[in-house]
């Protein structure tokens, strides 16, 4: 485990923490980028770097923009009074216990982890689009027609209503 | 060794002197040194350029008290920006409102990493270059964010709205027009791109502004540069007029230069993206004139794009929002995707006069019909005007 590794880990955990713990939840946004980013690191780290790049381009700026648009377009940027954790807070700690359980499990028991790995070269960006564009395809529709389903469909929410003026 | 390589070879020279285990560190030091030396100054020299030229154009003198023709005007504003005092709202978030201008600075610097200023130059040559100049470019809107949250003012807060709707909505284009290039080369690297366009045809440079698609392409992508650097006619997170200074209302003193200076490196950034991309990078115009070192014609090109800036800031009236969104989602998006379906064609099809009709016809007919249909749902007339009786 490298130093690099530590610092983005430590930084990727503390960040998804304050996340959750913080008041204020624009602050809890700008904490959700600051863990994109450290997910993106890690990313590169592995010397994934389309995937990195995508990450950094696509969470921190998109969706993370669009969180924040969502927080300050639905409700008041003042912090809320009620407690940071709900009343039903030790019933999700047990559900979150439970699916780590599961998943620590099976990833533990995977035969992944015992595979002998080639120490694999590096993978360009033309290599990823020609399989994307070959084995991958249908799956790539796939994401595409759901993706363009979706924008329609928020489209036609968000479409004034012509009959009820 | 030639005038062409000499500060490639300068680097050599001192990188060789130190000592083995510290090379990479001192190279990548010298690299950003040189990034920020060159186009901090670069900075200076464009915001005296542009006051005078916005002068000009405006019939006034423009700045012309410090030093002769007013040419030292950047370093009294310098001092000015260094000296003031540094205002920061009572109710503001303090730590957010801080970092905001370090997190707008930081990534356009970042961008121009990848930028290749000259032959051998350029900071870092990855992989996926200009998929990395993209992503950072991303960070910006989270830093006007940030500033325009931040300052606990509605008119901030407002402007930042204003700033990201716009970058949003100019992104796709900017992104769709320069996939093309991308997909003509065959890479995402900014020196392959560079390389791509090197040789002659006639007296023509192979620079892909030359052909239909990249034509089209360079006008599409230096519109949606000038909306994502927030230049008029694009100026309305800003617009003075009537959120009196958008995002960066609250800031004074050395955070506003900060400001200022990131978003004019982010103009040059995305200028530079735009001139490795359709202008060729670093090479010469023309064949007879190689022999002039490749900075030389990198940073020429470059000033030339920032005349251009700052002609059509000069001439241009700001634009109103329902316009500026019109304009993205109705011409530029369509046009830069019927773009790149031109760009595929013209791989496919053999060289020739044939192509070069085919593309063209594919990229000036829509833009043609695109621009009467648009232009026909608005009902111009002549604007009347009325003064007070």
């Amino acid at each position: 485990m490298s130093v690099t590794f530590a610092i983005i880990a430590v930084l990727t955990v503390a960040s998804a923490v304050a996340v959750m713990t913080l008041r204020n939840l624009v602050h809890c946004a700008l904490s959700l980028m600051l863990t994109f980013v450290g997910l993106a690191a890690l990313y590169l780290q592995l010397n994934a770097q389309f995937v990195g790049f995508a990450q950094i381009l696509v969470y921190v700026g998109a969706v993370a923009i669009l969180i924040v648009f969502a927080i300050l377009l639905t409700r008041g940027v003042e912090p809320p009074e009620q407690k940071i954790f709900s009343s039903s807070s030790m019933g999700g700690l047990a559900v979150a216990v439970a699916v780590f359980a599961v998943l620590a499990a099976t990833i533990g028991s995977s035969s992944v982890l015992h595979a002998v790995l080639q120490p694999s070269h590096e993978v360009s960006v033309r290599q990823i689009g020609e399989q994307l564009m070959t084995r991958y395809v249908l799956p790539l529709e796939v994401v595409g027609l759901l993706l363009t389903a979706a924008l329609i469909g928020a489209v036609i929410i968000a479409m004034r209503d012509e009959e009820g003026k | 060794m030639s005038l062409d390589q000499i500060f490639v070879f300068l680097k050599q020279v001192v990188v060789g002197w130190m000592p083995l285990q510290c090379q990479p560190l001192v190279s990548a030091i010298l690299s950003v040194a040189a990034i920020i030396g060159v186009f901090a100054s670069l900075f200076a020299i464009t915001t005296v350029l542009e006051r005078k030229g916005l002068g000009r154009i405006q019939n006034r003198y423009g700045p012309n008290r410090v030093g002769p023709y007013g040419i030292l005007q950047p370093a009294a504003d310098g001092i000015k920006a260094l000296i003031k005092e540094d205002l920061v709202p009572r109710a503001a978030d303090k730590f957010v409102h801080f970092i905001a201008p370090l997190v707008l600075v930081a990534p356009v610097f970042l961008a121009l990493a990848v930028v290749p200023v000259g032959r051998n130059m350029v900071a870092i040559d990855m992989d996926g270059g200009v998929l990395f100049f993209f992503a950072v470019g991303a960070a910006t809107e989270l830093a006007v964010f940030m500033a325009g949250w931040s300052s606990r003012n509605k008119y901030s807060l407002l402007g930042a709205m204003r700033a990201i709707a716009q970058m949003i909505s100019y992104e796709v284009p900017l992104i769709l027009s320069a996939v093309t290039v991308v997909m003509m080369v065959g890479s995402l690297s900014t020196v392959k791109i560079v390389e791509a366009q090197a040789g002659y045809t006639g007296w023509l440079p192979d620079w892909y502004v030359f052909t239909p698609w990249g034509f089209a392409g360079f006008i599409l992508f230096m519109i949606a540069a000038m909306a994502e650097s927030n230049r008029s006619p694009f100026d309305l997170p800003e617009g003075e007029s009537e959120i009196i200074a958008g995002y960066y209302i609250e800031y004074s003193g050395f955070k506003f230069a900060l400001f200022f200076l990131g978003e004019y490196i982010g103009m040059f950034a995305v200028s530079g993206l735009g001139i490795t991309l359709f202008l060729g990078g670093w090479h010469a115009p023309f064949e007879f004139l190689t022999w002039v070192p490749s900075y030389i014609w990198f940073f020429g090109k470059l000033l030339a794009l920032i005349a251009g800036f700052i002609w059509v800031r000069g001439t241009l009236p700001r634009l109103r929002m329902d316009q500026l969104m019109n304009f993205a989602w109705k011409f530029m998006l369509p046009m830069a995707l019927i773009n790149l379906f031109a760009a595929g064609v013209w791989h496919f099809m053999p060289p020739g006069v044939v192509r070069w009709a085919v593309c063209a016809g594919l990229v000036f007919g829509p833009y043609a019909l695109l621009g009467r249909t648009l232009f026909e749902n608005k009902n111009i007339t002549k604007r009347v005007y009325r003064y007070a009786e």
